[in-house]
């Protein structure tokens, strides 16, 4: 699940990469308006948290822009003026969720996959194919009740297939859930990761559709 | 008297009432004169007509007198002349005493004593006023008088003709200087109204329209402290908010990075998230000690006292007060100006506004930087200035810089927007000036001018 992290605040900018990047997000990180409009054009997002003070202009701006291109990603705006006037504001601008800073990061995590999940039309949190259950909140995953050791990126692989039952996804579209900017992807990464899930969950249960990218099986298939 | 009205009042009604009483009194005495000197002519004219008539033998004395003695009787004598007919009586007397003939109504006793000319006589309880004249060649002494009674009477009439209807008029002439006060006190009591009824907050203007010039002036004043008050109330609304924002941003970091370092097991992510902290706790304290700095500039309370200070001791003073660690080499140049020359300079709020420069520089220098201090004089101003070899400040926001937590393009990630603000208020209460300028290729020029009595 890829997130956008707009803030201008240094120390603060890194606390949220590495902290929504150990809750299982991947994150590319912005400070400017400039760069997160040419983040937000070069690729989608599960979801985008917002400062609202930046220095080349004002979070409301970046959001204004979004709607106006017909961009719905959820936004989960973040600032430090949260008066109620201000989150009213916010979201009548088109927010989805507003968090006044400071906030706990657990919390600012939760609320994250809860408007990126909605973005996706889910209510659930709990993903749930053939006999899979994984927990996107604790990063757990099991099949038939019994828990089942996944490492990031092979949960990373098996969330964004779940998200999409039925649906082929691109490999690129998995790069792109599973790696920020600054990290090197290897060629064969993808391959490497469906490989290991293969052997925990069996062969059948992701398909390869060549030249395509991969899906889930059909239930009961 | 305290109350304008009432003051007004009284004035008002008390010049009124004592214009028409000194009217009446005026009046009342020219009056008198005037109708002493009508009447003793009368007198005169009339004793006079008498005697010609005598003397042209055209009336008869016998029968003069016995008409005069006929008519006159006690009981009429005794009736109240209640108009002003018969007011004048007229004896005729022999030069050897005898009363020849008398007019109707005429008293009893003898008009007057005096031979000839004006007297007056009590005769029978009353004052008379009387003229005599002499008939020699008759024998024979005219006298025609008048009762003072009687012209006293005509004076009061007059008198009370004049006062009886100042009196009816003076309560409605009252009434309508009461009414006229009331109407011309009614800005200032509207005003009272419209200030009492409000509470602390509510520094709307009063309504300008309409007023009498005389209050205009104070309205306007009243508005304009009203503005004022509001613009530093919003000022420091403003600046609360701004201070809040700024705190809450870095307390969010530190705690973020506090919860990563408590979660993440491992040990490059703890010690990464640690050292972020301590950096943040930096970064933070020096932005607590830029509020102070704000907020001891801004408090107006005393004038800036100035104190001989050595330019050495100065820039020595700020060095050992930096709130960044890890600065790039500074270099003191004093150019024109003996560094150990005492000047006359406010220590306090001169360190205050060339830290604020230096840390500035510092936090905008790249990787070996250096930052050259330069001090001059020159004519009684001392010259601190301080130059840099960071980005600069983008042109279109030079004018901006130095606005309070104004933080341009060319941001770092350590400032906070307050440096140059702070230098800025510190300069202008000693009475100097802030000047930036870019540097070529790039850095920025920060000079203080700042009034300064170099001393022998």
């Amino acid at each position: 699940m890829r997130v956008l992290v707009v803030e201008d605040d240094a120390l603060l900018l890194d606390g949220l990469s590495v902290g929504l990047g150990l809750a299982g997000f991947t994150v590319d990180a912005v400070a400017t308006c400039e760069d997160a409009d040419a983040a937000l054009s070069a690729q989608p997002y599960d979801a985008v948290v917002l400062d609202l003070m930046l220095p080349d202009g004002s979070g409301l701006d970046i959001l204004a822009s979004m709607r106006g291109g017909g961009n719905t990603t959820p936004v989960l705006l973040l600032t430090a003026r949260d008066q109620i006037s201000d989150r009213i504001t916010g979201l009548d601008a088109g927010a989805d969720d507003y968090v006044g800073k400071p906030f706990d990061l657990d919390e600012l995590s939760a609320r994250v996959r809860a408007v990126a999940r909605r973005g996706q039309g889910r209510a659930a949190a709990k993903l749930e194919w053939c006999g899979v259950m994984l927990d996107t909140a604790r990063q757990t995953a099991s099949l038939n009740g019994e828990p089942l050791m996944l490492t990031r990126r092979e949960f990373g692989v098996l969330r964004a297939l779940m998200e999409h039952p039925g649906m082929t996804v691109s490999k690129h579209t998995l790069e792109e859930a599973l790696y920020g900017w600054q990290e090197e992807v290897e060629s064969n990464a993808v391959e490497v990761h469906v490989h290991h899930l293969r052997a925990k969950l069996g062969a059948g249960f992701i398909r390869t559709v060549r030249g395509l990218g991969y899906r889930l099986a059909e239930e009961g298939a | 008297m305290r109350s304008i009205r009432a003051r007004l009042l009284v004035v008002l009604l008390g010049s009124t009432g004592l214009v028409w009483f000194l009217a009446v009194v005026w009046i009342y005495f020219s009056t008198q004169a005037e109708l002493e000197r009508v009447l003793d002519a009368r007198l005169m004219e009339a004793a006079r007509m008498v005697d010609s008539l005598l003397t042209d033998h055209r009336v008869d004395l016998a029968l003069a007198s016995i008409d005069g003695n006929g008519t006159s009787g006690p009981q009429s004598r005794a009736v109240e002349p209640q108009s002003y007919e018969r007011q004048l009586s007229c004896q005729i007397w022999s030069l050897d005493g005898t009363l020849v003939g008398q007019s109707e109504h005429a008293p009893q006793g003898r008009l007057t004593d005096v031979k000839q000319g004006f007297s007056e006589t009590d005769v029978g309880g009353e004052t008379w006023r009387v003229f005599a004249i002499e008939n020699e060649a008759l024998g024979v002494r005219v006298m025609v008088g008048d009762s003072i009674r009687i012209r006293d009477r005509l004076v009061s009439e007059v008198i009370k003709g004049l006062v009886a209807p100042a009196a009816l008029v003076l309560p409605f002439l009252g009434g309508a200087i009461w009414f006229s006060v009331r109407r011309g006190m009614s800005p200032l009591k509207d005003m009272e109204h419209a200030l009492a009824g409000r509470d602390a907050n509510d520094l709307h203007p009063l309504p300008e329209a309409r007023l009498p010039k005389e209050i205009a002036p104070a309205v306007e004043a009243l508005n304009g402290l009203f503005r004022r008050v509001a613009d530093a109330r919003d000022r420091e609304k403003s600046f609360t908010a701004f201070a809040a924002h700024e705190l809450k941003t870095p307390l969010a970091g530190l705690k973020t990075q506090a919860q990563i370092a408590l979660a993440s097991a491992d040990g490059e992510v703890h010690a990464h998230a640690l050292r972020q902290i301590s950096a943040g706790v930096d970064r933070t304290s020096r932005l607590v000690r830029q509020l102070l700095d704000l907020a001891a500039v801004e408090a107006d309370a005393e004038q800036s006292s100035l104190v001989a200070v050595r330019a050495s001791e100065l820039v020595a003073r700020i060095a050992g007060n930096l709130s960044l660690p890890s600065a790039p080499p500074i270099e003191v140049v004093y150019d024109g100006l003996d560094a150990d020359r005492p000047v006359r300079i406010d220590p306090v709020l001169a360190a205050l506004a060339l830290r604020n420069l230096i840390e500035n520089a510092i936090v905008y220098s790249p990787q070996g930087a250096r930052i050259v201090v330069r001090l001059s004089a020159c004519k009684g101003r001392l010259d601190l200035c301080v130059e840099d070899e960071g980005p600069g400040i983008a042109a279109d926001e030079l004018s901006r810089a130095t606005d309070r937590f104004f933080r341009g393009r060319h941001r770092s990630s350590e400032g906070s927007g307050l440096g140059l603000a702070i230098a800025k208020e510190a300069v202008s209460r000693m009475g100097g000036d802030l000047s930036l300028e870019n540097r070529e290729p790039h850095g920025l020029r920060a000079v203080l001018s700042l009034p300064a009595e170099e001393l022998p």
